[in-house]
């Protein structure tokens, strides 16, 4: 654990890309071939499963520290993560044994499912064996919380800087369904030749901030909807069909409609799509497709209220042969004539281009993106091969404004990591006749300037505390940005914002310039179809 | 009751009614009793001052024109109806506890202390007494130093490793207490270059006899051309400032004891983090209440709400003293510091700015 606790050190230390993966390639150049196979698993979010809830971790911890359960959750409060908590609060490591990773992670799996007394015994002996980083590490690996900060093309690169094999193909072998147990480290880089139902690493868009007509022609561009669901890829190669989100998930068997597809699609075919629910012509609202996605098996009841459908955007893999590197416009024909060839009754279709003379054409259409359930427009270059992931130039998200409304805060709680001790997590309200109403929380789109302002600002101001929850003089105003609202009986104002954000703090207005619930009902009346 | 008390607590700060006195008050008054020079205890404004002669230099430079008498550590002074000694508190050069005592009941005010000698300030000594009024900026046992020697030999480690990538390792700390003991554990090892305002309180201590290896003061001219390698003290605030960038691709870090968590050492930006504080650590408080004897103890600046609940837990008479303090005169722009701890925790005052 100690060679793995130093990479995390080095890694935490600094934010230089160059400094970051220099110090991953020397990791998985030195560091036992077993820890390299846990490292890439652990940094692709392959998290070994929880063994231990937070409640038995806070009572071992706070029992071994001698410290009252109370101290141990005020402790909590200050440092923001509970195995950091812990790492604090344990006494002093009374062994100096130095575990691998591989052997600590091993042990770990092993404690599933195990009575507690045994797992209490196992993770009290870790802890009185492990020090500083490494303890904190190893309990972020029993919370199933580890993150390392490390995003996955970063470490494929030091990867590929550490083996030779290079960086794209690397990236495929990577993704899929292996399991770092089983997996050897040269098995991994080398690949085993079998495709499997292995995806391909996913191309990704950046939001396109200039003008359209800096992009030249329109017709140099494939226009879509930009759908919000779950982006998907399929992949249907003999013996092997599986549906992937781009999150890495195996979500085959969370959509049994797709099934069929199995049979209809052509061997060794990939496409790539966006999940969503369907009302048999067009997309339903997210809401219905959260009710899919939270469950691991379906029943009947929900499929038959929110039925799954994919619009298919790309062609990735052509009667099994790798055809990324085609340009977009020779992809997506060959993808409609695959959909042209399947019964019009399978939940698949292709994701309809909307075409333009010009620009000023193409954003009179992209306006109404919100009628059709859709976040704005995609633009995709025709010449442009598939990439792997975001690599600016080709693909750009065309996104709506989003909607604004003035709110005031009425409860701050403060956040947890990097945000620990500062208040940044906060409840706003709508002003309904002489009552606010709370209608959203958000926590993101301020500087760190602006929560340590705030911060100060809730110490004073706070009325009342409900744990770590304050509830403050309603006086901030902040303009609150959100890409759709739905009516949900389960909030007390009624409805349900999608991707709430702060745009600004609103130091210009007053309590008695925001916005109404009245207002909020007019847009979600606006929205509905 | 409250007649009986030696000290009371007011909107001004701890008052001796009998002495006619108040220690570290934060509003004018007409006699202040200061434990030392950070500006959160030595605020301007009073008719008269009393600290220690170590401390005054300091504080008179701090604050200018005053009336300021002084007392050596462990004389004895009568005050009023009232004896009043100052003990070393080893927190800074200079710094004080102070034990008020009347017919034989002895009161004593930590001001900010920490029990690890440090080599520079005057060492910590407990002083029994009845009623002891403890800081608790660190009042929660997330907190706990490693030994000074532990900590030179870390910021060694990282000051060698950038010397041989030739860089300069700049090195924030607050300007009076923090600053100096890092030259007392490092300036045998190289060149130590300084910001105006560490040169200044440094001047100063090394003008009373302090014992500090020698040092520059960054003048226009020097850069990390002229003095490759070498390690730079300045105030938190100078980091990121045009002042900083003569110095090239240096390396940064920050000597606090907020740097144990990690959460804090990740909002500044991802510098190396040394855990060193001039303040008592969990241990250390509770060590240092341990020794004074006392039985009644009030806790103030810190996480006082679940120290005290602690303290009552121990089997002490435990109280909080509310202090004047919020976020926004902490005067010092040297560090940002977290607020109040979240959760409920602390009375309503934060830690101040002047944790180093």
């Amino acid at each position: 654990m100690k060679r793995f606790a130093e990479l995390f050190a080095a890694l935490d230390t600094t934010t230089s890309t160059a400094a970051r993966t220099k110090a991953l390639a020397e990791y998985f150049r030195t560091a036992p071939e077993a820890d390299r196979v846990w490292t890439v698993a652990l940094l692709s979010g392959r998290r070994p499963k929880r063994v231990v809830n937070a409640t038995e971790l806070r009572n071992w911890a706070a029992e071994a520290a001698g410290l009252p359960l109370w101290l141990f959750e005020e402790s909590y409060n200050v440092a923001g993560d509970l195995a950091e908590t812990i790492a604090l609060l344990l006494p002093p490591a009374t062994t100096d044994a130095d575990p691998t990773l591989d052997q600590a992670l091993r042990q770990l799996i092993q404690l599933a499912g195990q009575p507690e007394p045994i797992r209490k015994q196992a993770t009290l002996a870790a802890w009185a064996q492990l020090q500083g980083d490494a303890r904190l590490l190893y309990t972020k690996l029993i919370t199933g919380g580890f993150r390392m900060g490390v995003a996955q093309g970063l470490m494929t690169r030091a990867l590929a800087q550490a083996t030779g094999v290079e960086e794209t193909t690397l990236a495929h072998r990577l993704m899929g369904d292996w399991k770092p147990e089983t997996t050897g480290f040269h098995a991994l880089i080398e690949g085993d030749g079998q495709q499997g139902a292995r995806p391909y690493p996913f191309a990704l868009a950046s939001p396109l901030e200039a003008e359209p007509e800096t992009l030249g022609p329109v017709t140099d561009w494939l226009a879509e909807w930009k759908w919000d669901g779950i982006r998907g890829q399929i992949i249907a190669r003999p013996g092997a069909f599986a549906v992937w989100s781009r999150g890495e998930d195996l979500i085959t068997d969370r959509f049994p409609e797709f099934a069929a597809l199995a049979d209809f699609l052509p061997p060794g075919t990939v496409i790539d799509g966006e999940i969503l629910a369907w009302d048999g012509v067009a997309p339903l609202p997210f809401a219905a497709l959260q009710t899919r996605i939270t469950r691991k098996t379906v029943s009947k009841a929900q499929m038959a209220k929110a039925p799954a459908h994919i619009l298919a955007y790309d062609l990735l893999e052509d009667a099994g042969e790798d055809i990324r590197q085609q340009p977009l416009a020779h992809r997506r024909a060959r993808l409609a004539t695959i959909l042209a060839q399947i019964p019009p009754s399978l939940p698949l279709s292709l994701s309809p281009q909307i075409t333009a003379q010009d620009w000023p054409e193409l954003t009179a259409e992209r306006a109404k993106a919100r009628d059709k359930q859709a976040e704005g427009l995609m633009l995709k270059r025709l010449s442009s091969p598939y990439h792997q992931g975001r690599k600016r130039g080709d693909w750009w998200k065309w996104k709506l404004d989003p909607y604004a409304v003035d709110a005031v805060m009425l409860y701050a709680q403060a956040g947890h990591g990097r945000r620990a001790n500062l208040y940044t997590d906060y409840t706003f309200a709508v002003r309904d006749g002489n009552d606010l109403v709370p209608f959203t929380k958000a926590y993101s789109g301020l500087t760190d300037a602006e929560f340590n302002q705030i911060t100060a600002w809730v110490n004073r101001n706070t009325l009342e505390r409900f744990g770590p929850v304050r509830r403050v003089k309603p006086e901030l105003v902040f303009e609150i940005g959100f890409e759709g609202i739905q009516a949900s009986p389960r909030h007390k104002s009624g409805l349900a914002l999608r991707f709430p954000r702060m745009l600004r703090w609103r130091q210009d207005k007053a309590l008695d310039q925001i916005d109404t619930l009245e207002s909020l009902r007019a847009l979600l009346a606006g929205t509905k179809p | 009751m409250a007649r009986d008390n030696l000290l009371t607590f007011t909107d001004k700060g701890i008052f001796c009614p009998e002495g006619g006195f108040y220690i570290d008050p934060w509003r004018p008054v007409d006699r202040a009793l200061i434990t030392h020079g950070h500006s959160d205890h030595a605020r301007p404004g009073h008719n008269r001052y009393l600290s220690t002669d170590k401390a005054a230099p300091v504080i008179r430079a701090r604050l200018g024109d005053i009336t300021i008498d002084t007392i050596p550590y462990g004389e004895t002074r009568a005050i009023g109806g009232v004896n009043v000694t100052f003990h070393p508190a080893g927190h800074v050069p200079g710094s004080a506890q102070i034990a008020v005592e009347r017919g034989g009941e002895v009161w004593v005010v930590s001001g900010d202390y920490k029990v690890e000698n440090d080599g520079l300030s005057e060492a910590f000594a407990p002083v029994p007494c009845h009623t002891f009024i403890s800081e608790c900026t660190f009042g929660l046992p997330l907190f706990r130093w490693q030994p000074q020697a532990a900590i030179t030999a870390d910021i060694t480690d990282w000051w060698a490793k950038n010397r041989a990538e030739g860089r300069i390792s700049i090195i924030s700390a607050y300007s009076l207490g923090k600053a100096q003991r890092l030259m007392a554990m490092l300036g045998h090892q190289g060149p130590i270059l300084t910001h105006g305002a560490v040169t200044h309180m440094t001047d100063i201590l090394r003008d009373q006899g302090y014992n500090l290896p020698p040092t520059i003061h960054v003048t226009p001219d020097i850069t990390h051309k002229t003095h490759p390698g070498a390690l730079v003290v300045a105030p938190g605030s100078a980091l990121g400032t045009p002042w900083a960038k003569r110095f090239g691709d240096a390396a940064e870090a920050t000597a606090s004891g907020w740097m144990a968590l990690r959460g804090i050492r990740r909002r500044r930006g991802a510098t190396t983090g040394f855990a060193l504080s001039d303040h008592a650590d969990w241990p250390g408080l509770n060590q240092a209440i341990r020794a004074t004897g006392a039985e009644r103890v009030f806790v103030t600046h810190g996480y006082t709400a679940p120290f005290r609940r602690w303290l009552s837990e121990q089997g002490y008479d435990a109280g909080i003293i509310e202090t004047a303090y919020h976020g926004d005169d902490a005067q010092d722009p040297d560090f940002m510091l977290p607020e109040i701890p979240p959760g409920g925790a602390g009375g309503g005052q934060p830690p101040v700015a002047t944790e180093t």
